[in-house]
């Protein structure tokens, strides 16, 4: 046997580079998707008049492909890249790293088959019906081996913030996962929820906003705390900082659900604790933003000629400018105002396609030319060209979202002075149609940034071959 | 006990945790521990 080659001197690299290469496919599909229902809220006709393709169906669709298959895929990717990396030692169990890329890749191909086909648990974003949810519960569990398993084998002593963020993230999703999805089955792909009524309702709220904290925001925390120093070259600007942000996330973020059910049958005490808890989220969030941005001081100059580092401090920004917008519209007042309408749809994918799009894209670039032995990516250009549509199409869809948000809005309630309602329903939905061609302008733009990213990962993986990288034989003293 | 008054507890040690948590970071602000951990995304560059 090659001493070189030995397994134990070598990072478990193969299960990377599958996770990355899938990370964009499913990117593509899942935005093709996003691109395609709002094209339908354009021309409604697009639904063809089939089951299959109308926009209940289709749009489930589009956020688990972006959610769990281009997030989960990215999340995967880069847990295990930093995870052996900041622990000097190769992944616990291949076999099980692997079991955990095909499990994963079979939640998602089922996924596209069983939502069409109108197969659904109605919980938003976890729609998938029990026999696919028992497959996530599995493989969800080997990846808390794998990662937890690796830790525990690690060479250094102390265990990097990354890998805090990465452990909150896999330990919640599972809990989050197995509480929200307990159904009584029916039958093969039918179940009924394990809640009734308003409790129901608050389950999958607590479910549904800590999907966004641990899954969209913990990951992705975990993903900035190690490429940002990476790519800008110095640690990261304060460590303390970054425990506190840790914890403070950790005990402020499981109360901030019950803010998706103002002014409904929850306890108002309830929705008044979910409001609080959600402003206070504002200080960990803008700590952490502020602790990312600040790893550049003194090295800002690389932004003018760095288009990856640059992907990842403008997703910083988008991510200070959602965790401010968020509990604005948590309190009740505002949300009175903002629920129901398009403006909720803004405020995600300011945070979606800006916060988890840009550092996720920007991690991807990092680590595929990494991955494959070479310098860098195929086409650098290319990456800039990215970066600008990627950022003109989500200002456009934001701004365009946000004022056909607030219209409907303040048309909903707008009353004449005998009390009667001044517009009806259908005069708001008309209002708002030349925003929905904007906002569908600025999806295809994101999506084109997308495609171009895809050509350059796949010519920088085949120009390339699939890297040995080897483990630092003397270990670290931290 | 009263599972509110379990629950009240619950809240109270979480939050004095919390504030331990906070206290012990800001005493531990400037030592080496610190920096070293903050450096071991760079472990991989020097070897």
């Amino acid at each position: 046997m090659d001493f070189a080659n030995s397994k134990a001197l070598n990072y478990n690299d193969g299960v990377i580079r599958q996770f990355s290469i899938m990370a964009v496919v499913w990117g593509v599909v899942g935005m093709l998707v996003g691109v395609i229902i709002a094209a339908q809220l354009v021309w409604p006709e697009l639904n063809l008049g089939l089951p299959w393709t109308s926009f209940g169906r289709l749009r489930p669709l589009h956020t688990n492909a972006v959610i769990f298959a281009f997030g989960g895929c990215t999340l995967f990717a880069t847990s295990y890249y930093v995870v052996q990396r900041t622990c000097q030692v190769r992944l616990f169990c291949d076999k099980l790293a692997t079991f955990t890329f095909w499990g994963w890749q079979l939640v998602i191909v089922a996924a596209v088959i069983s939502l069409p086909l109108g197969y659904t648990q109605a919980k938003e974003y976890a729609e998938l019906e029990w026999p696919i949810d028992i497959l996530i519960a599995i493989v969800w569990v080997s990846y808390a081996i794998v990662f937890f398993g690796t830790i525990g084998m690690r060479k250094v002593k102390h265990i990097y913030v990354a890998n805090w963020f990465f452990g909150a993230f896999i330990l919640t999703v599972a809990l989050l996962h197995i509480v929200n999805s307990a159904a009584m089955p029916a039958s093969f792909m039918k179940s009924y929820s394990a809640y009734a009524g308003v409790q129901d309702a608050m389950v999958q709220w607590w479910y549904g906003h800590n999907a966004v904290g641990f899954f969209l925001t913990a990951g992705f925390l975990g993903i900035m705390y190690y490429f940002v120093p990476k790519q800008a070259g110095r640690p990261v600007y304060s460590y303390s900082l970054s425990i506190v942000h840790f914890w403070a996330l950790i005990f402020t973020y499981m109360w901030a659900g019950p803010h998706h059910l103002h002014y409904t049958a929850l306890p108002d005490w309830t929705q008044s604790l979910g409001m609080a808890f959600s402003l206070i989220l504002l200080a960990p969030s803008w700590g952490g933003m502020i602790n990312g941005m600040m790893t550049l001081s003194g090295a800002w100059h690389k932004l003018r000629t760095d288009p990856i580092l640059r992907f990842m401090i403008v997703s910083l920004s988008f991510y200070g400018m959602s965790t401010f917008e968020g509990p604005m519209m948590a309190i009740k007042t505002v949300n009175s105002l903002s629920h129901y309408t398009d403006w909720t749809i803004g405020h995600v994918h300011s945070g979606a396609l800006g916060w988890v799009g840009l550092v996720s894209m920007g991690a991807l670039y990092y680590m595929v030319p990494r991955l494959f032995g070479q310098k860098q990516m195929h086409s650098m250009k290319a990456i800039e060209l990215h970066f600008w549509l990627a950022t003109v199409g989500i200002v456009l869809y934001i701004s365009s979202l946000w004022i056909s948000g607030v219209m409907e809005g303040l048309m909903w309630r707008a009353i004449n002075t005998d009390g009667t309602l001044t517009y009806t329903f259908v005069e708001s939905v008309k209002a708002k149609h030349p925003y929905y061609i904007i906002r569908l302008l600025g999806g295809t733009l994101y999506l084109s940034g997308m495609v171009i990213m895809l050509w350059n990962v796949l010519k920088t993986a085949t120009s390339g071959k699939p890297a040995l990288a080897s483990i630092p034989l003397v270990a670290a003293h931290a | 006990m009263d599972i509110n008054t379990l629950r009240i507890l619950a809240t109270i040690a979480s939050f004095i945790v919390f504030i331990g948590l906070m206290v012990w970071t800001w005493q531990h602000r400037n030592t080496s521990d610190f920096k070293d951990a903050a450096n071991l995304p760079f472990t991989d560059d020097q070897s």
